[in-house]
Formats: structure tokens, sequence, C-alpha cells
């Protein structure tokens, strides 16, 4: 007798399964379930119904928009019921998202970043409340969606719905598409929670079939502006750093595809490309392409006719009606609102652009970069898959073969290119703060959440120049571990780093140029003013806008 | 507040009839400059009035770097500091040379 025959094997496990949790919700959910349309006021039951014990579970936390009211109904569940569930999100955002952990809900947790709720995750990591998996980078997250961290049910956020369940997510589309294509077509369930039901979408983001529940959520998802800087903020060590970005390595790497980290020393050099940059004939020559939020600070260089095209993880609060007026410029649908693509953004980042220049908390000797410190596990959002060299990339522009060259140190190698990788710090952060250390928090933080690596953002020998108020640090041209070091401590100012400079080694690397200073590059410190800024308030990016970018309330001060 | 002194000798003498400048303000995290001519003094004397306190080995090395720097004689300088960053005060002591020492050249 042969025991195969006996037992047939199911090859649709999935598939019952969601037939099952959908006939459950219906049996309990009655008339409040009107085909895909869920009642808001039996959230609750559907989920309790949908999810099942030792599920993974995508609740949909990004950058800007949160999938808040399932966040909030997640936390509710019947937990003698709905546990064990690990949750797999790139963004903690929310209090909810811990609050699930906090009530038993949920037990494991695979993330990206969670930069509001950092100081709280460590705690409750600590306190051995959460165990996490891993912190991943975006593109790494994503990617296990699809292997082994495949959700039986995400719970999403859009903009509207029609009656079938097609979504439409606005411009913040982010990481939806993403999550509802692994959930779905591994039979899992997607909830979607959505701020109205209309009979006629702008347009269709994410198709019906993909969707198995549409609830209207009594108050419209919350959305974070979390890439408007206001240029009063700006100091002049801001603009001194950003004038040397802008004549040490922008000009002469001819850099024309980048993305910029989040912060005020980025939005400085956005700033200064229609002033200090057009002073200097860049214009057409550098910043063309970009893989960016739209930020406001560049509306005075897209407005000088710096930036052709600009592709977007996400949108930005109150720049919606100007991407509308410049579609030439960002990716927008028939309806006019800008279409944005976490996962095909990041891609663009690190494959399709020559530069990722970012700011950092703390960088160690090797040129390793984290933003984790001491009682704070932040994760890493998108800045390594931007910041690390693209090893897959076979495409040349000048700038990456510049850069190759410049890295290579044995000439028996094949020739390749090489992403420029840029971190910017001051030398010292708010309250004396040291940005240069000898041992990144990092490995402690490591430690003590017992993580099999510690928590580095950008590693050093993906780092290619480290600039500070005191000069830029090239580390491709150093040959060897000590020069590296040296080079490194010959940017780090008077931190403690710095001070134990060998100072000789340090003049000698000047003099290769593998350290420049503001003198080296004929820049004239008195240039060095808030007046060089394009837009020095927020005012001021209003009215380049020609009155489209309408800033949120917070940021208004008229 | 905590009062810090310094002095460097030789250098280049500035000449007397060069007009003081002041640049920065006093404000959080900034900072004032004077700087002055002192043709009776051989070197250069800073005195420094600021708001944070312990720092006075940061403040000796950005001096004497500022020295290294610029090698002035016959100069005054004077600083109110309301916390400032080294990155700061150094960028404003090599304005206030600039515009100082600019002046004397006839820019």
């Amino acid at each position: 007798m042969n025991a195969r025959a006996g037992t047939p094997r199911i090859w649709n496990r999935r598939a019952e399964g969601r037939v099952r949790r959908q006939a459950r919700a219906a049996a309990r959910l009655g008339p409040q379930l009107d085909g895909k349309l869920v009642d808001p006021a039996a959230i609750v039951a559907l989920l309790e119904e949908v999810i099942e014990a030792g599920d993974r579970v995508c609740l949909e936390g990004n950058n800007q928009k949160q999938a808040d009211f399932l966040a909030r109904a997640l936390t509710a569940v019947d937990r003698a019921r709905i546990h064990d569930l690990h949750m797999v999100q790139s963004v903690l955002a929310l209090p909810e998202h811990l609050d699930v952990f906090e009530r038993g809900i949920a037990t494991r947790l695979d993330f990206s970043f969670s930069g509001p709720q950092a100081a709280r995750l460590a705690k409750m990591a600590g306190a051995g409340q959460i165990a996490i998996g891993a912190i991943h980078t975006y593109l790494e997250l994503f990617g296990r969606y699809f292997i082994d961290l495949t959700p039986n049910v995400a719970l999403v956020a859009a903009q509207a719905a029609d009656r079938a369940g097609n979504l439409y997510t606005g411009p913040n589309t982010e990481d939806t598409p993403v999550i509802a294509e692994a959930t779905a077509f591994a039979s899992g369930l997607v909830v979607a929670q959505v701020n109205e039901i209309v009979d006629v979408l702008p347009r269709i983001d994410i198709p019906s079939d993909w969707v198995g529940f549409v609830v209207p959520s009594p108050q419209a998802h919350y959305i974070e502006p979390l890439f408007t800087r206001d240029p009063a903020k700006i100091s002049e060590i801001q603009v001194l750093m950003a004038m040397m970005a802008i004549k040490g390595i922008y000009a002469p790497y001819a850099v024309d595809r980048l993305n910029h980290g989040i912060g005020f020393d980025t939005a400085a050099i956005e700033l200064l490309l229609p002033t200090y940059a057009e002073s200097l004939g860049l214009r057409g020559k550098i910043c063309r392409h970009w893989a960016l939020n739209p930020h406001p600070t560049l509306i005075p260089a897209i407005e000088a006719g710096f930036v052709e095209s600009i592709h977007s993880f996400g949108s930005e609060l109150g720049m919606e009606d100007y991407i509308r007026a410049r579609p030439d410029v960002f990716f927008t649908g028939p309806d006019g609102s800008m279409r944005s693509n976490r996962a095909f953004c990041q891609t663009a980042g690190h494959y399709a652009c020559d530069m990722f220049i970012g700011s950092t908390l703390q960088i160690d000797l090797a040129g390793n970069s984290s933003t984790a410190t001491l009682g704070r596990i932040a994760g890493f959002g998108g800045a390594p898959n931007m910041g690390a060299d693209a090893r897959g990339r076979r495409h040349a522009t000048p700038a990456w073969l510049a850069a190759g060259r410049e890295g290579a140190h044995d000439p028996s190698a094949a020739p390749r290119g090489r992403k420029l990788v840029v971190q910017m710090v001051e030398t010292f952060r708010e309250h004396m703060a040291p940005a240069f250390v000898e041992r990144l928090d990092a490995w402690d933080l490591g430690e003590a959440a017992g993580m099999a690596l510690p928590p580095i953002m950008i590693y050093g020998d993906d780092v290619t120049h480290v600039l500070t108020e005191e000069g830029i640090a090239n580390l491709l041209l150093c040959r060897d571990a000590g020069e590296r070091e040296q080079a490194i401590r010959g940017v780090a100012g008077y931190t403690p780093v710095g001070l134990a400079r060998d100072r000789r080694a340090v003049e000698r690397l000047r003099e290769r140029g593998v350290i420049r200073r503001a003198e080296d590059l004929a820049i004239d410190k008195r240039d060095a003013t808030r007046d060089l800024l394009a837009a020095r308030s927020i005012k001021d990016l209003v009215r380049a806008s020609g009155g489209l970018y309408r800033p949120p309330e917070r940021f208004r001060n008229w | 507040m905590e009062q810090l002194s310094f002095r460097f000798e030789g250098g280049k003498a500035i000449a007397a009839t060069v007009p003081a400048r002041v640049v920065g303000v006093v404000a959080s995290g900034n900072l004032e400059v004077l700087i002055e001519p002192a043709p009776a003094d051989p070197g250069c004397t800073i005195d420094i009035n600021t708001a944070a306190k312990g720092f006075g080995t940061i403040w000796q090395a950005v001096m004497t770097d500022f020295h290294a720097r610029h090698g002035l004689a016959g100069v005054r300088v004077s600083i109110n500091d309301a916390g400032a960053t080294p990155a700061i005060v150094t960028l404003r002591l090599d304005q206030a040379v600039e515009a100082f020492t600019n002046h004397a050249a006839g820019r």
C-alpha cells in the first residue's frame, strides 16, 4: 500500500484559509458587511474574524500616511483569541504600533524605522515584551515580504475607495502597492481603511481584486509632514558646509542624479542651488534628476530650472497643488495628483543615483555611521539602500566612473564605478555631543538588545566622503586604514577624536587633496551667510512657488 | 559665566589705524567677536566671556589654531559667547579677521 496515495497532499491551504476567514467575517458581521464594505462600528469584530493567532500581520505604517484607525482597532481585539502575532511593517510611527505588544496581542517584530517610537521600543525590547527579528532597510523588508515574511493579513490606508473595493491612495502611495501585492497574491487578506467611499475614483492605485475589505474611517488618516524644513532655522555653519558640498563634491564629480537625506544640512544645499551653484555656472550640469520626497526647500531650485525630474518615496503635506502644477517634474497620474512608491523610489535611489548625501549622529574612525544612540532603537529607513554602493550596477555615468577611478588602488583589477556616499555632519551636535566617536553607541545597543549585529546605518567601506565644517575627507583616496583614520580625525574638529589627530599626517593628507578645507576650495567664509539662501523662511518658499505651496499650520507664523 | 584669557606672542603687526570690527550677535548658540588694534601689544590678547562652563580645553585648542592660521600681532580680540559650538566660534573669528585685515590691505 502506498502511504502517499493514502494522504493526498493539499495544495491550497492558504486559499482555503482566506475563504474560511471571509466566511467567518460574513457570519459575524451580518448586515454590517455589504460586499467588501465594512461598517466602521464592526471593525474590531472584523479583525477578530480575519486574523488568526500566530499570523504575520502588516500594519501599514509609512513615513507619511498611517493606517491609524485600523491600528487602534487592532489594539482592541480579544487577546484570548488573537495573540502571538508577528508584526512585519516598515515604520513604527504611532503609539498603537507598540500598544499591540504591550497588550499581549503581538510578540514578534520585523521592521525598518521607528523614529518617533525609538525610546519606547528600546525599553520594551529590553524588558522582553518584543522579540525583534531584525532591523531592515526598506528594500530588504519589502524583499522579505515575498520570501519568508509574507503577511497573512495586511491592514493598509488609502485616500478613497469605490464600492467595488478599488483604492485611490492619493499622493502618499508609499508602501501600499508592495504590501498589497505580497499579501493578495499569497492568498492573504488586505483590509483597507479609507477616508471616503466615492462612486468614481480619480484613478485606481490598487485594483479591487487585491482587496478583501474596505472600511470608511470615521476620521481621515493621519499624515506626518516629515520632510518640511523651515529655512529660518538654517545656520551659517550649514550654509558654509553646503558651499563646500557644492564646490568640493557636486561640481568636480558633476553629480547629476542623486538623493538627499532629510535634515537642515541638505536643505541648505537645496537652497544654495539657485544662488551659489548658479554663480559657479552649474545649472544644467548638476542636480537634474532626483529620487526625493517633494522637499519644499527644493522649490526655488525647481523654479530656477535646475531640476528636470523627481521621483518620490511619498509625498509631503502642502505640496499637492505645487506638484499638480509641475507635471513635467513630478510623477503624476492622469488625475493630476502625484503617484509615489517607496519600493520603486528606493530602487531608483540605490541603482540609478550617483550620490547619496545625508546627516548622521555618530561616525567612528573607520567611517561607520549610525543614528542609534543609547536607549533608542531608531532603525534605518532609506539611508542604507541609498547610502550603499550598488554592486549590481552596470550603467556608467561620469560621476560614477570618477568615483570608481579614485577608489581603485589595484591597477590590475577590472575597472568599475562607484556610488558617492557622503556623510555630512557638524563636528558637535546640540549640547556639545560629539559626532565623531571612537566607538559607536550602536555596539552597546546591539549587545543590550541581543542583536546579531550592531545597528550600523552606513558601513564605513561604503562611505566615500565625510564633510564637516572643518573640511571634506575624501576616503576614496585613502590607501589604508591608517590614512582613513587620520582623514576622519582631520575633519573631526575639536571633538576628542579630532584633537587626537596626528597633525603631520593630516597635513600630508591635505597636501595630497585627501582633506580639503574651505580655503583649499577658494571659499571665502565671509560669503557664508544666510543671505546666500534662496529662501530664508517658509513664507519665501510659498512666494517662490507662486502661492501653490500651502504649508501646514504649524509652519505658518503669519 | 566663565572668563578665559589667552595670549599669543609674535605674528604680523596690524596698523593702529585699522578700524575695529564686530561680527556676530550675542544670541543662543551664537557669539559676538570684537577685533581691534592694540598698537602697544607685541602679540595678540583674547578675552572670552562665555555662558558655558568647563570647555577651557576646547577654547585653548580653538584659539591656538586661530593664532596658527592668522598670526596677528598688535591686536585685541574680545568674545561674548552664548554657547556657540567650536564651529561657529571658528567661523566668526575667521569672518572678523577677514573683514579686519582686508580693510588693512585696502580691499
